[in-house]
């Protein structure tokens, strides 16, 4: 049998993760004129970023930016759905709106198979993942789950006062991940660097953003060398072992492969437990509900996804082109706001309220198309285990400081500093 | 009643078995499928039109009176 030297430190490039490309200035700092200069990276963006959208889908409703190089804020569901669906004219090649534009030949493949991909090659790099995140299959990590959640609350003892996101929330998706990737759970507090950097990271300076990726680079890479020494049970080993059209996977799609599912599934995830639970801290008429109808949580964790939806996605324009009323240029970006499009009362009766028992309710939550998220089904488990045990064990709760609460900046919006005055059950 | 997909709009959200899991399950890859003749008893008819009013694709299609 062939040694498999994929990994050997002669094999791969030293990557820099910008080596080509085109980088632009980076601007920061207060929006003049959300129309024209907006910016998903400002402290007034991150606090509330509704009132923004709505107004902008009322009087533009495609907004503009000369920020990150010149980008596209669309805020009406049918645009955002429209060029969900068209990988035509939309590349994938970048998600992450920022400073840096990868060059067009990193397409098809992109940084981090599949979500960077585009047709054909998306298809086959997103089959391969589709079975491992199945219902049925994630379904089997529910009982460790649902005990680790009880866990963390049992740690509350004593305590009148935790922090719902940091102390909570945060917690259970790392701990999910790690054990699908076969990392040491100990490590999460590094997974929480690591997406932060990614995600909340692109105005820093570029030598520090390099620094930063190299990092998660380079403990990717150690991850693969633990399981190339000792082979389990897990997605790390399934991907070193995988092979599309009869070969294993290059280097760069294996570990770009876990730095999507790394990052993917932690801020997310603990953003749409986190902000629930400061849905229901604030409204007791509907928390009591929830606790005295548990049968209801299904119909609520749709309305909190749809009306908190955490995610925003990014893509890039492939050729000038006309685009409902606006010139979009080669390499604009596109910000796929699909809490906006989760907003829109075009498409949503009483599209600003959370309303728990919403039966119709085609959110975008999980993105539209091709690239829908392939860890929704997990994502859904985890939220429904983490609110059940929360809400069955601390049936009343309330904002213990309206004033401490802070969200993250960024495409990945949820609450870090949740703290909540709890009465155990 | 009866209930079909149009695969080629599914991408697997699942709300259809999560709503209608005697109508719909998933494939190994996560996708909705409809299970058996796709022909919906009286008493599930509503589960059904849940399942189509929910599917973020417009992947479902009823059709009546079959």
């Amino acid at each position: 049998m062939a040694v498999d030297n994929r990994f050997a430190q002669d094999h791969w490039e030293k990557r820099d993760g910008e080596s080509a490309g085109i980088r632009s200035e980076i601007v920061t700092g207060p929006v003049s004129d959300w129309t024209a200069d907006f910016s998903h990276m400002e402290p007034e963006w991150s606090a509330d970023p509704y009132p923004i959208q709505d107004d902008l889908r009322q009087r533009c409703p495609i907004a503009h930016t000369d920020r990150f190089g010149g980008g596209w804020l669309p805020t009406r569901y049918e645009d955002i759905a429209a060029i969900a669906a068209d990988t035509e004219h939309f590349s994938s090649r970048s998600i992450i709106m920022g400073n840096f534009r990868p060059p067009v030949e990193i397409a098809p493949i992109g940084g981090s198979p599949p979500i960077t991909s585009d047709p054909p090659f998306h298809h086959d790099a997103r089959k391969l993942l589709l079975p491992a995140f199945t219902k049925t299959a994630v379904s089997r990590l529910q009982p460790a789950t649902k005990e680790f959640c009880h866990s963390l609350i049992d740690a509350f003892e004593g305590r009148d006062v935790v922090d719902a996101a940091a102390d909570y929330a945060q917690h259970i998706p790392m701990r999910v991940i790690a054990d699908m990737l076969g990392f040491p759970p100990q490590d999460g507090p590094q997974f929480r660097e690591f997406a932060k950097n990614t995600l909340e990271g692109i105005n820093l300076p570029r030598e520090e953003r390099v620094t930063r990726m190299s990092a998660l680079f380079y403990y990717l890479l150690a991850q693969v060398h633990d399981h190339l020494d000792n082979p389990r049970d897990d997605l790390t080993t399934f991907l070193i072992n995988a092979e599309l059209d009869g070969r294993k996977l290059e280097v760069s799609h294996v570990v770009g492969t876990m730095t999507l599912l790394l990052i993917a599934g932690i801020d997310t995830t603990w953003s749409a437990i986190g902000a629930s639970l400061w849905h229901l801290a604030r409204n007791p008429g509907d928390r009591r509900r929830l606790v005295a109808e548990p049968q209801l949580l299904p119909t609520a964790m749709e309305e909190f996804l749809r009306a908190y939806a955490p995610v925003t996605m990014a893509r890039l324009v492939k050729e000038d082109m006309h685009f409902r009323g606006v010139e979009m240029k080669a390499g604009d970006w596109i910000l796929l706001s699909y809490p906006a499009a989760n907003r829109d009362p075009a498409q949503f009766d009483r599209a600003d309220q959370a309303i728990i028992d919403r039966q119709i309710n085609r959110h975008a939550a999980f993105g539209l198309g091709i690239h829908r998220c392939l860890g929704s089904h997990l994502a859904r488990m985890e939220l429904r285990v983490a609110l059940e045990a929360w809400l069955e064990r601390i049936p009343e709760f309330s904002l213990a400081d309206p004033s401490a609460v802070a969200w993250s900046t960024g495409q990945v919006r949820g609450p870090r500093t949740l703290p909540l005055r709890i009465r155990r059950g | 009643m009866k209930v079909q997909i149009d695969v080629g709009f599914c991408q697997g959200h699942g709300r259809c078995y999560d709503l209608a899991p005697g109508l719909f399950g998933d494939d190994e890859e996560g996708y909705g499928k409809v299970l058996g003749d796709g022909v919906v008893p009286p008493e599930k008819e509503d589960d059904a039109r849940r399942a189509a009013l929910n599917c973020p694709e417009h992947a479902i299609g009823l059709i009546e009176g079959t």
